[in-house]
Parts: C-alpha cells; sequence; structure tokens
C-alpha cells in the first residue's frame, strides 16, 4: 500500500507544459530523491504534492487523503506533509520556540504549554534546544533551516517534503542540515526530496527519481541509477559517459 | 458694533477645532475598519470580490473628495432622505479614507516575502489564520509609518467638510471672518491650529518610520 500515490499527474503554467503525467507510488518509510536539471518540473511537483500548486490533471492521494483544491481537502492534505523549503520561510517575527509552536496552537488547538514542550523536543531533536528564545536573525542559514523542519515535524506529518533544503546554504553548514535529514530517515520517517546532493541521494535514499522534461525518465535503486544510467540524458546529467 | 478681542476670535476657533479632531478621529477609525474589510476582499476574496473591492477604490481614489461630500449631502437629499452636515461629512470622510488606506495596506502585505505565506500554508494555516498570525504582525510593521502619515491627509480633508455646512475650525474660520472683518488674523490662527494638529503627526510617522526600519533588519 503506497503512502503517496501520483498518478498522472500533469500541471500546465499557460502554454508550458512542466508536468506531462507523472505517476509515482512512494510506500511508507520510503526516502525519495528527485533529481534533474532546473526546469525539469521536479520542484513543481514537490509543490503539487502540498497543494502549493494545483494540478490539471491526474490525482494525488496522501495517504488516503485526496488533494482537492478547496481549503477544508488542503488543510487535511497539509496535515499529513510538512514541506522545508529552499529558503527556510521562517516567521522572521516569532523566536525559534515561537516558530515552533503557532501552528500547533492556530491549526491543531493545542493548548500553549503543550505546544511548548512539542517545541522543546522537536528543537531538541535537531539540536537547537538552546535557540529556543532566539530570533531567526540570530541564527545562521543552518540553524534557521533546522528550525524550520522542527517546525514540520512539530505538526507530526507522516511524510516530509524538501525542497532544495540545502541550496541557500554555504557549504560548510550543508553537513549540519543533511545529518538531521539522515536521523529523521533512520527513524522511518518518508522523505521526498528534490536535491542536488548527489552523495546524499546515493547514501541515504531507498530511491532515486530522474526528471527530464516534465517526465520521469528514470527511476530505481540509486546504485542502479548512479552506477548505471540507461538513457542519454541522465549519464549527461550526472557527467558520465 | 461689537468689538472682537484676540482672545475671543481664538476660543471660537478653538472651540471648532474640537470638531476637526472629533470629525478626524470618527473619519479615521471608521476608514481604518472599513479599510481593513476592503483590504481582505481586496487581497483574499473570491474573484467578484476583490473585482468589487478594486472599482470601489479607484472610484475613491478617482474623484475629488469634494463631491463625495456633496453627493452624500445633497445626493442623498434628491431621493427625499436629509441627510445631516455632520452624517454626510462623516459617511464622505469615511469611505474616502477607506479608500486610501486599503491601498495603502495592500502595498504593505504584498511587501511580505510570497515565503512566508507558503511555509504557513503548508502548515495547515488558512487564509484568517495566516493573516492574523504570520502576515499581519509583519505587515503591521511596515504600514504604521506611511498610515501615521496619511492621518495628516484625513485632519486636512475636515477642511472640506465646511463647503457643506458642517461648523469645524474652517468653517468657524469664515464664521468669525464675517463677524470681525480681520482675516488675516482669523485665517493665520486658523493655519496655524491646523499645523499644530498635523505636525506631530507628521514628526511621529518620521519617527516611527526610523525606528522601525530598525526593527525590520530582514527585508
Amino acid at each position: 500500500m503506497s503512502l503517496i500515490a501520483i498518478t498522472e499527474v500533469k500541471k500546465r503554467f499557460g502554454d508550458n507544459e512542466v508536468l506531462k503525467g507523472i505517476s509515482i507510488d512512494i510506500a511508507p518509510g520510503e526516502v525519495v530523491a528527485i533529481i534533474g536539471k532546473s526546469g525539469s518540473g521536479k520542484s513543481t511537483l514537490l509543490r503539487c504534492i502540498n497543494g502549493l500548486e494545483t494540478i490539471d490533471e491526474g490525482s494525488i492521494v496522501v495517504a488516503g487523503a485526496q488533494f482537492l483544491p478547496d481549503e477544508v481537502h488542503l488543510k487535511a492534505l497539509r496535515l499529513k506533509v510538512g514541506m522545508i523549503f529552499q529558503q527556510f520561510n521562517l516567521f522572521p517575527h516569532l523566536t525559534a520556540g515561537g516558530n515552533v509552536m503557532l501552528s500547533q496552537m492556530v491549526v491543531k488547538k493545542t493548548p500553549k504549554k503543550d505546544a511548548e514542550a512539542v517545541a522543546r523536543k522537536m528543537l531538541d531533536r535537531v539540536g537547537l534546544a538552546h535557540k529556543f528564545d532566539a530570533l531567526p536573525d540570530e541564527l545562521s542559514g543552518g540553524q534557521q533551516q533546522r528550525v524550520a523542519i522542527a517546525r514540520a515535524l512539530a505538526m507530526q506529518p507522516i511524510a516530509l517534503l524538501c525542497d532544495e533544503i540545502t541550496s541557500a546554504l554555504d557549504p560548510e553548514l550543508v553537513a549540519e542540515v543533511l545529518a538531521v535529514v539522515k536521523e529523521l530517515a533512520a527513524e522511518g520517517m518518508t522523505l521526498v526530496m528534490v536535491t542536488h546532493e548527489m552523495r546524499f541521494a546515493r547514501d541515504v535514499c531507498s530511491r532515486v527519481v530522474f526528471m527530464h522534461q516534465g517526465r520521469v525518465h528514470e527511476i530505481g535503486a540509486p546504485e542502479e541509477v548512479f552506477s548505471n544510467p540507461r538513457t542519454p540524458e541522465l549519464r549527461q546529467f550526472l557527467g558520465v559517459q | 458694533m461689537t468689538e472682537f478681542s484676540f482672545w475671543d476670535i481664538l476660543r471660537n476657533l478653538l472651540l471648532a477645532a474640537r470638531w476637526t479632531v472629533v470629525l478626524s478621529l470618527v473619519s479615521f477609525t471608521g476608514g481604518g475598519i472599513v479599510g481593513a474589510a476592503l483590504l481582505f476582499l481586496r487581497i483574499g476574496g473570491r474573484r467578484g470580490m476583490q473585482f468589487l473591492s478594486r472599482g470601489y477604490i479607484q472610484l475613491f481614489q478617482g474623484t475629488p473628495l469634494l463631491m463625495q461630500l456633496f453627493l452624500a449631502f445633497f445626493g442623498l437629499g434628491l431621493f427625499g432622505i436629509d441627510v445631516p452636515a455632520w452624517l454626510a461629512a462623516c459617511v464622505a470622510l469615511i469611505l474616502w479614507t477607506a479608500a486610501f488606506l486599503a491601498e495603502i495596506w495592500r502595498g504593505c502585505v504584498e511587501s511580505i516575502a510570497k515565503g512566508q505565506w507558503e511555509a504557513s500554508a503548508s502548515l495547515g494555516m488558512g487564509y484568517l489564520q495566516q493573516m492574523r498570525y504570520v502576515i499581519l504582525p509583519q505587515a503591521l510593521k511596515v504600514a504604521v509609518p506611511p498610515t501615521v502619515g496619511f492621518s495628516v491627509q484625513v485632519v486636512k480633508g475636515t477642511a472640506l467638510t465646511s463647503i457643506i455646512g458642517f461648523v469645524e475650525l474652517s468653517k468657524a474660520g469664515s464664521i468669525v471672518t464675517n463677524a470681525t472683518f480681520q482675516p488675516f488674523t482669523v485665517y493665520g490662527l486658523v493655519a496655524l491650529i491646523y499645523f499644530a494638529l498635523c505636525w506631530p503627526l507628521s514628526k511621529s510617522s518620521q519617527l516611527l518610520e526610523r525606528k522601525l526600519n530598525v526593527a525590520h533588519r530582514n527585508h
């Protein structure tokens, strides 16, 4: 039984068809990396899974919650999948702790005391328990991204979507964020990540999806995809001949 | 003929200035409430509502306040509805202020990065929750200086209501002039009183801008 079922999804921006019929089934606990050139539609696909973009055809079902573009269905969907962004998107007017507490209190109506306890636990999980009262401004990029992960985790999603979460980071800060993601993967969290970190994709992911021109061009276990690329496009993308 | 002392003139003008202050406060508060409603419709409402709200704003920004006052005062009279000057003045000024505030605030809301909407949406928040907890707290900081700055326009806008016979500072000025034949003294005082009302507002707008900019390093 797949946790995320993406079936024949098509998405157009005006005349430009960005997704041309994507079908992927993701099982619980799988860690899927989506790779591909910019413009191949990988970020768009991820944003569709979270309902940040509408789809024109096909269906997306996450743990029984169908993606329909009305507020009730969207909310149900978003409670199941958390999303982490390239630009962190922390709320700058709230402390790290406040960022993690807000949606629990507002969306789930968790009492403040419980929300705070969860927030402390989640920040501890990403190694930032001591930064509870720090404003996003006062944190490094890597720390901000880890707070964003804690914020998504606090909603207890069954899957996390990561949209190039290390691309805006200085090289020396990438490792601390990937370490957190690796830990989540080890704990059995279902992860779908658009990434440029090929080493990471190879080491941690259970499957790799190579997207090209709006289609799933190759899909398979990382060893297979990285060591034995079948199509010239993937070979070119990976820089092997 | 009665002689009027300087104190007589000043006292009468100050008494009338109270109405300028009251009218400004009413317009600004009412305009703020209506403006906020317009803002919500303008950026988050259904398409028809967005269209209506935009049309409203363009209509009120694109016609002189004086015409709006005339329409509220004489226009409704044509339908047999007797509108007292104070009511017409309040209604017209509230509607006019609302249009400008909605547009000022829209700019402030749109200055908030798109990622803030996306992040809060991805956490399951609905439109009103996003506005209340994420967007407005940030937009408010941006909005304070231009809003306070605009309040000066409201104070000066109240002067126009003298034309439909509402006795505020300007109207009192003409009445006192007619009685005293000292236009220079009277209107000079009127101008000074307006200045005394407006200058602290513009000054505080400047101060707030500097203060909030420092606190707003992120953008």
